[in-house]
Formats: C-alpha cells, sequence, structure tokens
C-alpha cells in the first residue's frame, strides 16, 4: 500500500514542481502572457460564434437547436482545453527526439511522461476552458437537472478529459518513428474537437460506429450528452451507451499509456 | 532574378519534410470531411443558404482546406523566421543586404506557398473530388482568375503577417500578437464559415476586411459567384489590399530601423 502511494504521490509532486517553474517563467513576460492567454480564448470564442452565425440561417443543425449543440461544444471544450493543460509537450515529442533533449530526460530520476507532460506547462489555455466553460453553463441552463444527470455531467466531463489526453499522448507517439509527423495527430484530437462539436447525427452511420468502438471520440460528449438532454439515440444505439464514457476513458488512456511505452522501448538515441 | 533564386530555395527548403507534408494532408482531409458533413446538414436544412447551395458548399471546404497552408491562415512562412531574427538580433544581416528586405521575404514566402499549394493545396482538393465530387472551377475565365488571385491572396496574408512579425522591433516577442492575428484570420478570411452566411452588418464588414482576400474570395472566383467583369473587380479588390498593407509594411519597417535599437551586438 505504501508503495502504491508513493508510485503516484511521488510523480504527481514532481508534475507540480515542474509545472510551477514553467508558470513562474511564463510569468516573467506577463504581456505576453496576457496575449496568449486572451488569444487562446479569442481563437476558440470565434469558432462559436461561427456555429452562432449558422443559426441565422437555419433553426436546427441535424435536428438539434442551438442551446444543445452549445451543451455539446461547451462539454467538449472543456474536456480538450483540460487535457491540453495537462499534457503541456507530448504534442512536440519528435523535437525533443531530434535535439536529444530526450535522452537528459532519461537520465533524470522522474518518469519520462511526467517529465515530458510539466515541460513548458502553460495556463495560457485557461482561456479556451473558460471560454468553453461560459458556453456549456448558458447552455446547462437548458438541461432539466435531476441528480443522475448531474452525476452523468460530472463524469463526462473527467472522462472527456481522460480521453482527449489518451489522444494527444498516443497518436503522438507516431513521432518516436517519424520525428516531423506532428501534424498527424492532430487529426484526432482537434479533430476530434471540431467533430464533436456538432451533434452527430450528421455524420453518417458508418463514421459513428467508428468513432464509437475504434477512436471513441463519440464518448467525449456526444453520449452522455443526450442522456442529459433526454433524447433518443438518432441511431437507434442501446441506452446503456450513455453511461459508458468512463469505460471508453480507461480504455483509451490504457492503449495510450501502452503505446506510449512502445515509443519509448523502441526508441534509440540520435547519438548526438 | 534574385528574387527567383530565393523562392526557389524556399521552396526546396519546405520539400525537405515529407512526413509532416503528408501527416498535414491527412489532417486537413479528416477536417475537409468533418466540415463536409456540417456544411451539407446545414444546406439540407436551408438549400439556399448564402446563395450557395450544398455542392458550392462542399466544394468551398475543400478550397478552405487547400487555401489554410498555402496562404498561412495561422502563421507561419517567413515571416515566422523574420519574427526569430529581429528577436535574436540577426536582422541586421538581413539590412545590410544590398536587397530590399521586404521583397526578400516576400519572394521567400511565395516560393513556400507554391510548395504548400502543389501538395497541401493539390492534395485535399483530389481527395474532395474523390469523396465528395467537389466543383471544378466553373470555366477556364475562374480558372485563370483563380490563379491570379492565389498569388495575391499570399501577398495580403503575407504583409499581414510581416506587420505582425514586425511588432517584435517593439515587443522582442510576436508569439501574442502571433496568436492574436491567426485567430482573427481564421474568422474573418472565411475558413470558420463561408461568409456569405455572417448576418447583417457583421457580413458587410468581414466582406470589406482584408482577411476576406485570402478565401472568401479566391472561393468565390473559383464557384463562378462573379459574373462577366466582376471577377476583375474580385482580383482588383485583392491587389488593393496587397498594395495597401505592403505599404504599411514598408513604413512600419522604416520607421522600425530609425528608431530601434537591435539586440545583439
Amino acid at each position: 500500500m505504501a508503495e502504491v502511494s508513493t508510485s503516484i504521490v511521488a510523480p504527481a509532486r514532481n508534475y507540480v514542481d515542474i509545472a510551477t517553474l514553467w508558470v513562474r517563467a511564463a510569468w516573467a513576460y506577463p504581456g505576453s502572457f496576457l496575449m496568449m492567454a486572451f488569444g487562446s480564448l479569442l481563437i476558440t470564442a470565434l469558432d462559436f460564434v461561427g456555429i452562432w452565425a449558422m443559426f441565422a440561417s437555419i433553426d436546427s443543425l441535424g435536428g438539434f437547436g442551438l442551446r444543445e449543440i452549445a451543451l455539446l461544444y461547451g462539454a467538449t471544450g472543456v474536456g480538450i482545453g483540460l487535457a491540453d493543460t495537462m499534457i503541456g509537450s507530448v504534442e512536440r515529442i519528435g523535437v525533443y527526439v531530434r535535439t536529444g533533449r530526450l535522452d537528459q530526460m532519461l537520465t533524470r530520476p522522474v518518469p519520462l511522461m511526467v517529465q515530458v507532460c510539466a515541460d513548458q506547462f502553460t495556463l495560457r489555455r485557461l482561456g479556451r476552458i473558460t471560454q468553453a466553460g461560459i458556453v456549456f453553463g448558458w447552455a446547462a441552463t437548458y438541461v432539466d437537472w435531476t441528480p443522475s444527470r448531474i452525476v452523468v455531467a460530472v463524469v463526462m466531463v473527467a472522462s472527456s478529459t481522460v480521453i482527449f489526453f489518451a489522444m494527444f499522448t498516443g497518436f503522438s507517439c507516431i513521432q518516436f518513428w517519424t520525428t516531423d509527423a506532428s501534424e498527424f495527430a492532430n487529426a484526432f484530437t482537434y479533430g476530434g474537437n471540431t467533430l464533436t462539436q456538432y451533434p452527430l447525427s450528421i455524420f453518417p452511420r458508418e463514421i459513428m460506429v467508428g468513432l464509437t468502438f475504434v477512436v471513441p471520440i463519440a464518448f467525449v460528449n456526444w453520449y452522455p450528452c443526450l442522456y442529459l438532454l433526454g433524447r433518443e439515440d438518432p441511431f437507434g444505439l442501446p441506452q446503456w451507451l450513455q453511461f459508458c464514457s468512463p469505460v471508453a476513458a480507461v480504455a483509451s488512456l490504457a492503449g495510450a499509456l501502452l503505446i506510449w511505452r512502445t515509443g519509448v522501448r523502441h526508441y534509440t538515441s540520435t547519438g548526438s | 532574378m534574385l528574387h527567383v533564386a530565393v523562392a526557389t530555395r524556399a521552396f526546396r527548403r519546405y520539400s525537405t519534410y515529407t512526413a509532416a507534408t503528408l501527416a498535414g494532408i491527412f489532417t486537413n482531409s479528416v477536417f475537409g470531411i468533418i466540415y463536409s458533413y456540417a456544411y451539407l446538414a446545414l444546406w439540407a436544412e436551408n438549400p439556399t443558404a448564402g446563395g450557395y447551395d450544398a455542392s458550392d458548399a462542399v466544394t468551398y471546404v475543400w478550397l478552405g482546406q487547400a487555401l489554410l497552408m498555402t496562404v498561412a491562415l495561422w502563421g507561419g512562412g517567413t515571416t515566422d523566421d523574420l519574427a526569430e531574427r529581429i528577436r535574436t538580433g540577426d536582422v541586421a544581416i538581413d539590412l545590410y543586404r544590398p536587397v530590399g528586405l521586404l521583397g526578400w521575404y516576400l519572394a521567400g514566402d511565395l516560393g513556400r506557398a507554391t510548395y504548400h499549394l502543389l501538395t497541401r493545396g493539390l492534395a485535399p482538393t483530389l481527395i474532395g473530388v474523390l469523396l465528395f465530387h467537389i466543383q471544378l472551377p466553373d470555366g477556364p475565365v475562374a480558372a485563370c482568375a483563380f490563379l491570379v488571385s492565389l498569388p495575391l491572396a499570399v501577398t495580403v496574408s503575407f504583409a499581414l503577417r510581416f506587420l505582425v512579425a514586425s511588432t517584435a522591433f517593439w515587443l522582442l516577442d510576436a508569439s501574442g500578437p502571433r496568436v492574436l492575428s491567426g485567430a482573427l484570420a481564421m474568422f474573418f478570411s472565411g475558413m470558420v464559415l463561408p461568409l456569405v452566411l455572417f448576418p447583417g452588418w457583421l457580413g458587410t464588414l468581414a466582406q470589406a476586411l482584408p482577411w476576406s482576400a485570402m478565401v472568401q474570395v479566391p472561393n468565390d472566383i473559383w464557384l463562378g459567384k462573379y459574373p462577366g467583369t466582376e471577377v476583375l473587380q474580385a482580383l482588383g479588390f485583392q491587389l488593393a489590399w496587397a498594395l495597401a498593407l505592403l505599404g504599411c509594411c514598408a513604413l512600419t519597417l522604416r520607421t522600425a530601423t530609425r528608431k530601434v535599437v537591435l539586440q545583439g551586438g
């Protein structure tokens, strides 16, 4: 028991220590920091203005109204925002391989995953989280809340954070093999975020099945939000899927960690 | 001739990273598919939204993906090198070259844009044709006008990015302005949503701003939304913004080199 707790507590403390260092470093240029935080808020806010502007020409998209889409939008936005804050530099792992920094990291007595995630930790994504949170809060007034729905909502945010964390980590590992293919992961991370801003009813059934059973992006917000909104699944899939987000989260995290392990094992230094 | 040489070198420099290009094409295509279905759903609700039909809308999506890197909407290109060289002070070397700094970097960026057009522009367009049967240019006039509008779009984008990079003369770190300008470019170019769908005054404003010259105008030329001589007006709009912004760049550069003390010894 003591061993288990130290294997979690010590890395967590390391993570916090390194992250604090980076936060203080970023604050050395407060102007730049604030502009970046505002920029990250602006990017996602304008994304939502785009969705809002769509509704100048239509009343519903794929059978869902603006408030319902705002709920989907807010949920996925908070999820990817939290995950993106936690993963730090995983996206740029290829750069570490290329410059040989990974070698340095491997010699330090802190788990590699912790070092990479805490490296370049930045709070500027708070901009995105705040913006998505506001949209989510606005849409939440539309939901008919019950105790079970509150539980599903909380679990949804936690699960979507974990799923996006897994996507960032797992798909970034391709850079262990081809160091400059960092954009490949974007298709799943930011692509997954964009995709889940829309009701999945606009996609063909095959894509839907793929997003449920192959890359479990649909569990980020779609299934739990169907429950929150009390809506029938437009594809006629069973209702129990609406409670399966934590299962999808654990499965994708396990998959991502496995790929990470394989990637690190495969890694041979550039020799520089 | 010198500028052609600069452009070819930039082209070759970017062509080194094959895996990055392939990964980028894959990502562009994934986004193309997502937006295609979103727009198909939108135009299923309102088949004449913004004066487009569903086929126009899907074509717009894939052209947008093709232009994303070509006009460097998010930033990037030679202006990123410039911002970094201003920060380190290396720009001093650029300034005493016997050739204008603005033209040097513009030539480099056009070389980069040509590479991105032939790879990350052409490939998503072909995938769009295969998967969603997008429209080809609306006749030979539209095709020629589209080809003319591309360098103009890149120049407008370059000039805006150059102005952003120039902030480094005063701020040292241009990454804050870069993020802000990227956000504005994505929105006002018509990348997030075609500007024809923007309601009321927002639409009028967006169509008059320089960013519309980067995606919306070339796409409308391809789709044949400018009948007869209106094509010339559209190209004139791009040209006017390109010249006006390059003028601003030249002015900024002059102010910066006169007033600012560069970093480095």
